[in-house]
């Protein structure tokens, strides 16, 4: 199966006045039809612009500086803009985190979605209103007759995020890109949504990018993880490997810091010192100042190895292989 | 679904029910609108509730001059509020001359409006050296007098009504442009002007369908203020001389006219039309007030 997207080398650096901050600083991962990819990390470690870079949305002072990333064998760095709008919220769509604000709030449902569809497609207003009408019953909207006529300060905050959904699906887009889209809401309508994201993907074959800091919704989610660490993917590979098996330092520090029931009263462990400042990076591995296992061997750029099939690691100590 | 039964469509009251329910709740926001409204109608119904028209010559009576209010004219009807030194009625004259600054006052507002907003949207959304030209331009419009940025364009473009409006406008744009700017500003950081670039919505689009609207409540409250200015600006150059013409007596031109008689008691020539001016500005603005306190978002319980 080729990859629905496949990012290689990228870098986005952001040039501003105090130096240049290399927000994505050489990531690859692909993403298969249907696949949905976790990826996970603290702020700042660049996995929202990783998102931004693929839309096509880097704005002065930022830039796309090398790399690569192709939608189904087609080049998106350096495409013109014109060709870029034509392939946002067609081919790729982008859910984003707070549902309150990504809906315009003095349009209703209903003029939000046709737009959508018909900046696309020459398609009659009717058969655009029938399809969000089908869009809005997909994502387990109930009565979407009447929610297409209602204003967004009408519907509760989960239901704008299913809309927000709806919304993103009605073009059957090859890959979707969701910033943190449950982050804003209730547990139980995270489950929902993610339960909902999840089933579509696999029925339309649209590959999805789950863009979170909360190593539990991945887990619910996800089939690949990626973490990244500093604009880097420090460690990917199946959800379960890095899960159950992590190999990364980091990627264990990020493990021990959720608190699970089975270590109830035991004490958290936490990754000590802040990340680093993007304007002066470490020299070598991003991670080492914050490593227990770093050692003089750090200072060097670490390559990324494959210590076990499928579950690459950037790391000259990873956790189980030794060391 | 298990919030689905949770969740049902929240019945409010329309967006403009509730706005209109705020809006009167103020007994002072009531009696200007109604004031507006009835000297709206006043002016719209001139032609058929006066008894002369005051720009046809030949119903003008150089006799009546003067009269003071409650003297019967030599035609036979009572002038309620006296005439002034030609013989025009003066209740007729007022509701003409209501009609000429309305229509002054809306034309000009109106269009300084669509172009003052049009110039701000595009502003804010270009952003860079063009937004910056743009705003420096408007600058340079807001720091000389109103009335003297004015004054001069009419003494340059002659007299006439299409002159006036065309003057008013190029004073006022600015006002617009200003307001229209800073809102789109605020609105362009937010996230679902970034979701709707992320759908492929064009530029014009984007502008216009999803930050315009939501850039109107400033611009009504600016917009009803800024009639009332023009109004005012109107009635100003008229009483200079360089407004309307003489034969077509604007309250401006009327209260010029009664400025001569004023020390020797004929009050009326100028008073009534100057109250006339007085109480549609005022009720504009107390408008225009109320409006601004119902659709400033921080105001609102």
């Amino acid at each position: 199966m080729t990859a629905t997207l496949s990012v290689t080398g990228l870098h986005t650096h952001f040039f501003t006045r105090a130096g240049v901050v290399k927000a994505v600083d050489g990531v690859d991962f692909d993403v298969a039809p249907g696949e949905v990819m976790g990826l996970v990390g603290e702020s700042g470690s660049g996995k929202s612009i990783t998102g931004f870079s693929i839309m096509g949305l880097i704005d002065e002072p930022g830039k796309i500086v090398s790399g690569s990333i192709r939608l189904k064998g087609e080049e998106l760095v350096g495409a013109s803009e014109e060709a870029m709008r034509a392939l946002r919220g067609n081919r790729v769509a982008m859910i984003f985190q707070d549902p309150m604000m990504t809906l315009n709030p003095v349009l209703r449902v209903d003029t939000q979605m046709v737009e959508a569809i018909r900046a696309h497609e020459k398609v009659s207003k009717r058969d655009a209103l029938a399809r969000s009408r089908d869009a809005l019953g997909m994502v387990g909207i109930p009565a979407p007759e009447e929610r297409l006529r209602a204003y967004p300060h009408q519907l509760s905050g989960g239901m704008r995020q299913r809309v927000a959904i709806a919304i993103a699906f009605l073009n059957e887009p090859d890959l979707i890109i969701a910033d943190e889209p449950t982050t804003a809401l209730d547990v139980t309508i995270q489950s929902q949504i993610i339960h909902e994201a999840q089933s579509l993907c696999k029925r339309t074959g649209t590959a999805l990018i789950w863009i979170t800091h909360d190593l539990a919704v991945v887990a619910g989610i996800a089939d690949r993880i990626a973490v990244m660490y500093a604009g880097r993917i420090v460690e990917a590979g199946g959800i379960d490997a890095v899960i159950d098996t992590p190999l990364h330092p980091y990627t264990v520090g990020l493990l021990g810091s959720v608190p699970t029931s089975n270590r109830r009263g035991e004490r958290l462990t936490q990754i000590p010192g802040m990340p680093p400042n993007v304007l002066n990076l470490p020299e070598g591995c991003t991670f080492r100042e914050r490593c227990p296992r770093a050692t003089a061997e750090c200072r060097h750029e670490p390559a990324i190895t494959e210590p076990r099939a499928g579950q690459a690691v950037r790391c000259f100590h990873p956790h189980g292989g030794g060391a | 679904m298990t919030d689905t039964a949770a969740a049902p469509v929240v019945k409010v009251q329309s967006p403009f029910r509730r706005f209109a329910s705020e809006f009167f709740e103020s007994w002072i926001a009531r009696v200007a609108l109604l004031t507006l409204l009835t000297i709206i109608f006043l002016a719209l119904a001139a032609p058929w509730i006066t008894p002369q028209n005051p720009y046809d010559l030949g119903q003008v009576d150089v006799l009546d001059g003067r009269l003071p209010p409650g003297e019967e004219a030599f035609a036979g009807y009572t002038m309620w509020l006296g005439s002034d030194g030609a013989g025009r009625d003066l209740y007729s004259a007022i509701l003409y001359g209501l009609r000429i600054s309305l229509a002054v006052g809306v034309a000009s507002g109106g269009i300084a409006l669509v172009i003052g907003s049009l110039i701000g949207l595009f502003a804010a959304y270009a952003g860079g050296r063009v937004e910056t030209l743009i705003m420096r331009l408007v600058d340079l419009q807001l720091s000389f007098p109103a009335a003297l940025t004015a004054l001069i364009l009419v003494a340059i473009l002659g007299k006439g009504i299409d002159k006036i409006i065309i003057a008013l406008v190029l004073v006022q744009w600015a006002y617009y442009a200003r307001t229209v700017r800073g809102s789109a500003l605020v609105e362009r950081r937010k996230e679902y002007i970034e979701a709707a670039t992320c759908l492929g919505l064009s530029h014009g689009r984007i502008v216009m369908r999803h930050i315009m609207p939501n850039c109107l409540a400033p611009l009504i409250v600016v917009g009803t203020v800024q009639t009332a200015h023009a109004i005012a600006l109107e009635a100003t150059l008229s009483f200079l001389g360089v407004g309307l013409p003489q034969t077509e007596p604007s309250l401006g031109v009327l209260i010029a006219n009664g400025y001569e008689y004023m020390l020797s008691g004929r009050y009326w020539i100028s008073v009534f039309p100057g109250l006339a001016l007085l109480l549609t500005i005022v009720s504009i603005n107390l408008v225009g007030d109320r409006l601004r306190d119902v659709l400033n978002p921080r105001l609102s319980r």
